[in-house]
């Protein structure tokens, strides 16, 4: 074996092991974003939040006020 | 020689490649037409669905649906419309967790989204509603 077949090894080996770690990577689950996906959810389903539905406060602009 | 020069240059930019690949882990995607579609059904369906839990009627269970857990707190005339409601909530369910997982190119994480959201709506349900603990039993909250 020639010291330039072994390099080529080592390097193909190094090759392998990277992109394992990419599919690693790749494949673990996000709990976090998950949790905070299901929390934007339950929001909606139960309408915890009214962000977009009454729109009461609507204080200043009054009309014909003189400065 | 040259082909570990080649090898050395693709690691570089798989180096490269590394961060964008976890920045796209921050958030879920669950703004799709689909999602969005059960979303508003089941918004819907809360309406009829709310007392029902209040009563006791119906509970959450720990994989992620819901569940009749006190016939006897309905009427016997609505129990099939009950049956009914309930069915058509879990398999909206069903399909928003899928869908969930699909949106995010990992088909796989159904099961790991069902149990993301069978704990969410538990911790979230109101006081008096009633869930599944770990061993099964019907718990008041």
């Amino acid at each position: 074996m020639t010291a330039e077949t072994i390099l080529n090894r080592a390097a193909l080996l190094a090759a392998g092991l990277m992109l394992a770690g990419c599919v690693t990577i790749n494949i673990y689950f996000p709990a976090a974003a998950a949790e905070k996906a299901a929390d934007r959810i339950i929001d909606e389903v139960w309408q915890l939040k009214d962000g977009t539905a009454p729109q009461v406060k609507q204080p200043e602009a009054a009309p014909g006020e003189a400065k | 020689m040259r082909t570990a020069t080649f090898m050395i240059a693709a690691l570089a930019a798989v180096a490269f490649a590394l961060p964008q690949a976890a920045v796209g882990q921050a958030n879920l995607e669950i703004n799709t037409p689909a999602i969005n579609a059960l979303q508003r059904s089941m918004q819907q369906r809360h309406t009829q669905l709310a007392p029902l839990y209040s009563s006791g009627a119906v509970g959450f269970t720990r994989d992620g649906n819901i569940a009749l857990r006190d016939a006897r707190a309905v009427p016997l005339a609505q129990r099939q419309q009950v049956n009914a409601l309930i069915a058509a909530e879990n398999q909206d369910r069903a399909a928003l967790y899928r869908e969930i997982a699909r949106a995010n190119g990992h088909p796989e994480w159904e099961p790991d989204i069902r149990a993301t959201f069978a704990q969410r709506w538990i911790s979230r349900a109101q006081p008096g509603w009633y869930y599944q603990n770990a061993s099964g039993a019907w718990v008041r909250k």
